[in-house]
């Protein structure tokens, strides 16, 4: 097991979106997190990395703890979410490259910024990386030259090179035309079969029945099922599971 | 001939000092004008007029040599006090207001207003004709205080410039102008289109100027003139520029025939009235351009350091006001709002003459980029403001999901765009401030616009020289609106896709 998270709560201006969920990420696991709008999916990921704090519960990725800021206060927060940043890397819904870096730049400036590694060695990991995700081409292209489709694969890429031992996915494929899906999916898949633990909030469901190892509904702040796929899809248990699932029949 | 290179004046703040006597720092507006001092029209690299004569004069006597400070005219007694130099000759009027505050002199000239009119006129002769009639005057002047005084209705309009209200009162936008006697003999008799009439009116007398805290050193000067005056040097200078009258002959006990010919003022007719060519107007034209370039540089070296001041201002004030302290949040909104709310002129004038009364004196120069960079420092804060809020929260949460602490993130990511978004307007405002730095010649900076002040009330060519300074402006401004230009074209070409690889580089430097 590389996280544990335990009976996470959190409010925006007192309004609760996450009411008590736990979830244990087991290493080289495909988790694919699915559910209605607004239920808290996106909350829930950032919580993992402390780009937002719980308000109750705690959670421990990869033998880092970190709970409430109220409880450890600010700085303390900070520090370990620094921590746990250098082990959890994010690809979000729209890609968030540095429009002013190159592709390549992208890729350098964190292991450059935070690790402080050098120029020569993190370049010859750049490429690696870009080549792996099928970018060899594009390093010295702005983001911005890029297919929505490479963007993302670009992201992936940049998240790869902080070398982390999972990988957090807020809808990678939500803002990409429909044929652009497919080479994005492809590259989680190989990350899967090479055995990175990854977690999805997704609205692929072939991707999730055909890929994931672990599939979590959500709603309404809760995790309501979990289980292997064909459980889930095939079986659902919960009323909210049935309905939900029922649009994409 | 007693001659000033105007180049120890541009370079004063360097203090260029290669004689072994003491210096007699001596503060004067050479905008005063004929005869007071001003710059030569026949060369405009030296001043003369009958007070340097004096001065020279005096430096002499005292074993002292003349070091010219300019300054503006409503600033000499500031200036004096400040301790920019040791004396002030430049008719100062010696007033109870004014003997508060300084040391004066015996007078070392007398003399009294008079009344001009056009020469058409014959309806206006004396004070008493003046009812309903509009006079021009100069501002804060004897001659304003009479007008004034006068119990019937008549509209009197305050100029800052003698020429001006004359040139008014030509057109028929003035009825009669009452200004100093020596003012008139220099500036309106020599106009057929002008006439002085009746008598000279009021009294006054100007005295040489020193600080009231060194007794010793006033008493030397005194002593001094009273030496010059005695022996007659005074009345040869008050003769040769015409200004030898009644009241002075009668206050030294002397003949108001005078002894010598008026050489200085004869020539000044000459010289500052004559017709030109086109081609003499050319090469007087031509011949301002060294000292006008001269004064450029100066502009330009104030402006940029002050935008580099500026832009430091504002991307520290910028940050303090996005992610400080609610305390450092505070200190910085009010640093915005009071100095984007507050005249830059104003500003100047309460860095370089307010702040000597806390005990801070500040040299002109750095009075003029600290007043530039603050003002501006503010707009560019905004500007950073601006830049910094236009980008996505996302790209933050990025960086910070990378590792990155949110300094880094910072550093790396957020200012880097922000920077680019904010080019434009800095160098717009950049543009901004280089006309802007024309104030600081209220503050003693010797930069373009105090040049062309200079070199206008010597040869009287407004429009010529005002057209030729707005040009030197317009020129080295425009690298910067080209820049300006080429930046925002950049910033519209940072489109998705196929159109930044092809981007068109706009030219650099054609129109
Ligand atoms: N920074 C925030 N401030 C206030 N409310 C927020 C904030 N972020 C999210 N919310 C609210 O919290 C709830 C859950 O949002 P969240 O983005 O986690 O949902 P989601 O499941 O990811 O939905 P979607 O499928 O639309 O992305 C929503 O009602 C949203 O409006
Ligand atoms: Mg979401």
């Amino acid at each position: 097991m590389v996280a544990s998270i335990q009976n996470v709560e959190k409010s925006f201006h007192q309004r609760p979106v996450l009411n008590g969920v736990s979830l244990d990420i087991t290493k080289g696991d495909l988790i694919a997190i699915i559910g209605p709008s607004g239920c808290g999916k996106s909350t829930f990921l950032r919580c993992i990395n402390g780009l937002e704090f719980v308000d109750k519960g705690k959670l421990e990725i990869f033998g880092t703890e970190l709970c409430s800021p109220l409880e450890i206060g600010a700085k303390e927060f900070q520090r370990r979410s620094l921590i746990i940043r250098q082990k959890v890397g994010m690809v979000f819904q729209s890609f968030n490259l540095f429009p002013h870096l190159t592709i390549l730049e992208n890729l350098m400036v964190a292991p450059k910024v935070v690790r402080n590694i050098s120029k020569t060695d993190s370049d010859a990991r750049a490429h690696e990386f870009l080549a792996k995700v099928g970018l060899g081409d594009k390093a010295h292209n702005y983001p911005d030259q890029l297919s929505g489709g490479q963007q993302q694969r670009a992201a992936i890429a940049r998240a790869l090179a902080m070398s982390p031992e999972i990988l957090l996915y807020d809808e990678p494929t939500s803002a990409l035309d429909p044929a652009l899906v497919n080479e994005v999916l492809r590259v989680m898949k190989q990350l899967d079969q090479e055995g990175m633990t990854q977690m999805v909030v997704t609205h692929e469901m072939r991707f999730a029945r055909d890929v994931a190892d672990k599939i979590v509904f959500m709603d309404h702040g809760k995790i309501v099922e979990m289980g292997p796929p064909e459980q889930i899809f095939g079986n659902p248990q919960d009323e909210r599971t049935k309905n939900f699932l029922r649009h994409f029949q | 001939m007693m001659k000033i290179f105007i180049f120890v004046i541009l370079f004063f703040h360097f203090n260029a000092s290669f004689a072994q006597k003491p210096k007699l720092r001596w503060g004067a507006d050479i905008e005063s004008g004929a005869p007071f001092s001003y710059t030569d029209p026949a060369d405009h690299k030296t001043v003369i007029g009958f007070e340097v004569e004096i001065v020279e004069l005096l430096a002499k006597e005292m074993g002292m040599e003349v070091e010219y400070v300019q300054n503006s005219w409503d600033g000499l007694i500031a200036g004096l006090n400040r301790n920019d130099y040791d004396i002030v000759v430049n008719g100062l009027e010696i007033t109870p207001d004014r003997a508060q505050v300084v040391h004066f002199s015996k007078p070392y000239y007398y003399t009294s207003e008079s009344l001009v009119v056009r020469a058409s006129n014959t309806n206006v002769a004396t004070l008493d004709d003046l009812k309903n009639k509009r006079v021009g005057t100069l501002d804060g002047s004897l001659a304003q205080r009479i007008l004034n005084q006068l119990t019937f209705p008549l509209t009197v309009v305050g100029y800052d410039e003698e020429i001006h209200s004359y040139s008014d009162l030509v057109i028929g936008r003035l009825d009669a102008v009452l200004l100093d006697e020596a003012i008139a003999l220099y500036y309106a008799k020599p106009n057929i289109e002008l006439k002085v009439v009746g008598g000279p009116i009021g009294y006054m007398e100007y005295g040489v100027v020193t600080r009231l805290n060194d007794p010793k050193f006033s008493r030397r000067v005194d002593a001094a003139l009273e030496k010059i005056i005695e022996n007659g040097s005074v009345q040869r200078i008050l003769e040769k520029w015409n200004l030898w009258n009644a009241m002075s002959a009668k206050a030294w006990g002397k003949s108001a025939e005078p002894l010598t010919p008026p050489v200085a003022y004869d020539k000044y007719i000459s010289e500052a009235w004559k017709k030109e060519t086109i081609v003499q107007k050319l090469k007087r034209y031509a011949s301002f351009l060294p000292l006008l370039g001269k004064g450029a540089i100066m502009t330009l070296e104030i402006s940029t350091i002050s935008m580099v001041l500026a832009m430091i201002l504002g991307l520290l004030t910028a940050l303090a006001r996005l992610y400080g302290h609610p305390v450092v949040k505070w200190l910085a909104v009010a640093y915005v709002e009071v100095f984007r709310g507050t005249p830059l002129l104003i500003q100047l004038y309460l860095i370089f003459y307010g702040l000597p009364y806390v005990g801070l004196t500040l040299d002109p120069f750095v009075a003029a980029v600290l007043g530039l960079g603050l003002n501006y420092g503010s707009c560019e804060a905004e500007n950073y403001r601006a830049g910094i809020l236009s980008i996505p929260k996302t790209q933050m949460d990025a960086a910070q999901a990378l590792g990155m602490n949110w300094f880094q993130s910072l550093r790396h990511i957020i200012l880097p765009q922000a920077v680019k978004v904010v080019i434009p307007p800095v160098t717009n405002d950049f543009i901004a401030l280089l006309k802007d730095s024309s104030l600081v010649s209220v503050i003693s900076m010797v930069e373009l616009t105090t040049v062309y002040g200079q070199l206008a009330s010597s040869s009287f060519d407004y429009l010529g020289l005002g057209l030729l300074t707005a040009l030197v402006y317009f020129v080295i401004g425009l690298p910067f609106v080209r820049l300006a230009r080429y930046f925002e074209s950049q910033l519209a070409n940072n489109l998705p896709g196929e159109q930044r690889t092809r981007r068109a580089r706009p030219k650099l430097f054609i129109f």
